[in-house]
């Protein structure tokens, strides 16, 4: 079997899972997912760069102990840090970067034509929940036009009425 | 000179492409000639590997010249190199296509300098994907697809593209950070990411641990892929798009998901505990989505949930895991990129000609466009799987499976699948009828006949608070230009209920004919997905030596780590 410094198969006995970097990762992820669920799309982004920065710190975990600087000829092979986590995780951080600009740009847009950057809801599918509390399902011509332009009190009411009937 | 020299080609020229045609921005005509002719070459080249795939075993190139286990390995295998070659003519198409309809439908400058360079990045990030012979380097091309796709989704910034945009975009990035969780548990697990060398080592983790690692990958590709619980995502992301991006998204996107999928399941746990979860997910796949595609009301979102349920018929193949199993997925994947691709440009056309494309206020396109009506007619028999074309092969193939596993659940599935079937029949019929046999005056007074019409366009202005200024005009505080507006509004109001088909041929505002610069990539891209049927026989051949391969394993690890490894 091919082995090299990064792909030596009895890795995992010389690696202790750092438990400091486990609980940070850990709280940061979490923090990440109440965040997502928010409807507020600044607030979405900061969810998504807590959750990726927290997932970039399981690679230091996944990557072992610190070492010296893995540059050939400055200290044993075997002293060395493992450089391969640190590059991958370079390679997410760039990509990261990237995708929460686009993101700032979309919530800056949806600002521009809404006033606010709440994630909103889709009018076909709200259409079609309208369809259902209506029990016109048989139907599909009777789409209610209505939908193309409500709020969502404005279905919530719908919708009890379509229950009271 | 051997044929792995061309193996990077099909991500390398396509990236190279985007940063020529970026710079070539301001000149339209050589923008085309670019990408056309990248695209060409790709095609070209995936055909090669296919064959040398085919005779000589995978191509195996290891990117910048490291030693066999250390650097990014490239690896075109006869399963690659077919999704390659098929994902290469299917974005040679759909390009055409878009040049046909003018990108987005009008010819300001600013998308027209975008669409070409993202759309090559699209086409690296599919190849890369395909390509990739290790796990990061398939997030990698994950995120150039996913970021492509972004651009291509919210292109122009209407309200509704940046509605579904969002939605698309956080779903992505949080499956994105799942992919990474996954990474970075595998590398911990294993100390390496090379898909072949993570088929000898994940043998020696235990148990416990190979359950989390595979539990994670296929979370990660399963948002990507729309399988079941996970696929509420796509019906509301992809119909807001240009007809060509749909397309294009449709035909590959979730195909890359589902190779992942394969290429993680049958390489990197061959055992496994999963395949009963996996069939339970390709049967709520099916029938959830099928039972969603028949409650719509317009095509674009129909088509969107027929896409989600047929996920599921490659999944059973995936989950069945034997070598029938895999072989029918594989040809199935091969045909409904062709086929889904195919209806939803075709839905493009039907919104040219018929300024929309909502079910209650279309019809009479039989009497109106016979070419157009043909052009729906033929992909969406073959979706349904009507004998002889491909669809019902591919599902003959898979069923077949199926009753030779012969577990309970396999028959489950079969059931299922037929009903699936049957179904997608239902509901492409139900829009044929519609929007193809009626007749335009009946269509209108159906429309007529709705509730509440007044009411819904009196609240929508009131909504909005819109008010005119000259040139501009002033909606919940901002200022926008008239034209800006209006795009806007063609987009949110495509389907405006004061203006359905019938009005609009009264009044003479639709187009007469359809540009036959769109009306031949489509008719290309049909007899392309005929041809599949043509050749049926010798391809369902091929896909039976692919799964072969990918279930004996050996092939792929001996052309990546040598025959030693």
């Amino acid at each position: 079997m091919c082995t090299g410094p990064v792909g030596d198969p009895d890795r995992g006995d010389r690696v202790s899972a750092n438990l400091t970097l486990i609980i940070t990762a850990s709280f940061m992820i979490g923090c990440g997912v109440y965040l997502i669920l928010e409807r507020s799309l600044t607030r979405v982004l900061v969810g998504l760069i807590m959750l990726g920065n927290g997932a970039n710190l399981l690679f230091m975990v996944a990557g072992g102990p610190a070492g010296k600087p893995p540059i050939i000829g400055t200290a044993p092979t075997e002293e060395m840090a493992d450089p391969l986590p640190q590059a991958l995780v370079l390679t997410a951080i760039v990509i990261a970067l990237g995708t929460t600009a686009f993101l700032l740009a979309m919530a800056h847009r949806s600002w521009q034509l809404n006033g606010n950057d709440d994630v909103q809801d889709d009018l076909e599918d709200a259409a079609i929940r309208q369809l259902a509390a209506t029990d016109d399902v048989s139907d599909s011509h009777e789409l209610s036009q209505e939908a193309s332009a409500e709020e969502d009190a404005e279905e919530e009411v719908y919708e009890e009425e379509g229950a009271e009937q | 000179m051997t044929m792995t020299a061309l193996v990077p080609l099909p991500v390398v020229l396509a990236l190279f492409g985007a940063g020529t045609t970026l710079m070539l921005s301001r000149r339209p005509r050589a923008q085309r000639f670019v990408t056309i002719s990248i695209l060409t070459a790709i095609a070209a080249i995936a055909a090669i590997l296919l064959v040398e795939a085919d005779r000589n075993g995978p191509q195996v190139l290891w990117v910048g010249g490291w030693a066999s286990p250390l650097g990014i390995a490239l690896v075109a295998d006869r399963l690659a190199a077919l999704m390659l070659l098929v994902s290469a003519v299917v974005t040679l198409l759909v390009l055409l296509y878009s040049l046909g309809q003018g990108m987005t439908g009008d010819s300001r400058k600013a998308p027209m300098s975008v669409y070409h360079p993202t759309f090559l990045v699209l086409v690296a990030g599919v190849s890369n994907a395909f390509l990739a012979g290790d796990l990061f380097n398939l997030f990698v091309s994950f995120e150039m697809l996913l970021f492509a796709s972004y651009v291509l989704l919210t292109l122009g910034g209407t309200e509704a593209r940046i509605r579904a945009g969002t939605i698309y975009v956080v779903v992505n990035m949080l499956s994105s950070a799942l992919f990474l969780v996954s990474l970075a548990a595998v590398y911990a697990a294993t100390g390496s990411l090379n898909l072949a060398q993570l088929s000898q080592r994940l043998g020696e983790v235990s148990d416990g641990t190979s359950l989390m690692l595979q539990l994670l990958l296929l979370t990660t590709f399963a948002i990507k892929a729309a399988v079941f619980p996970l696929s509420f995502w796509l019906p509301d992301s992809y119909p807001t798009a240009p007809a060509p991006v749909t397309a294009v998204f449709a035909g590959l996107l979730t195909k890359v998901g589902v190779y992942a999928i394969l290429r993680v399941q049958v390489l990197l746990f061959p055992d496994s505990h999963l395949s009963d979860l996996l069939l339970w997910a390709a049967l709520l796949t099916m029938v959830i989505g099928i039972l969603g595609a028949i409650a719509q009301s317009d095509i674009k979102r129909m088509l969107s949930f027929t896409l989600v349920s047929h996920i599921g018929y490659m999944i059973f193949g995936i989950g069945l895991a034997s070598a029938a199993g895999i072989s029918g997925a594989i040809f199935y994947v091969a045909h409904h990129i062709t086929i889904q691709t195919a209806l939803f440009l075709v839905v493009g056309l039907i919104e040219r000609r018929a300024g929309s494309t909502g079910l209650i206020r279309i019809g009479g396109l039989a009497a109106l466009s016979p070419v157009l009506a043909i052009l729906f007619f033929v992909p969406a028999m073959n979706l349904a799987g009507i004998p002889p074309m491909s669809g019902f092969i591919g599902k003959v193939g898979l069923l077949q499976a199926g009753i030779d596993d012969g577990s309970w659940l396999a028959l489950v599935l079969v059931a299922g699948g037929t009903i699936t079937s049957l179904l997608t029949l239902y509901a492409v019929a139900k829009t044929w009828s519609l929007a193809f046999w009626r007749t335009p005056e009946q269509a209108h007074e159906m429309m007529l006949a709705l509730p509440g019409l007044e009411e819904g366009q009196e609240a929508s202005d009131d909504k909005h608070e819109i008010t005119r200024h000259g040139q501009h005009i002033h909606m919940a505080g901002t200022a926008f230009g008239t034209r800006e507006l209006e795009e806007a509004r063609r987009v949110i109001d495509s389907d405006a209920p004061d203006r359905d088909l019938y009005q609009r041929l009264a009044d003479n505002s639709l187009p007469k004919r359809l540009p036959l610069s769109m009306v031949l990539p489509t008719t290309a891209l049909i007899a392309f997905s005929l041809v599949l049927t043509v050749v049926a026989g010798p391809l369902f051949g091929f896909t039976d030596r692919a799964a072969d391969d990918l279930l004996e394993r050996t092939p792929y690890v001996h052309a990546v780590l040598g025959e030693d490894g």
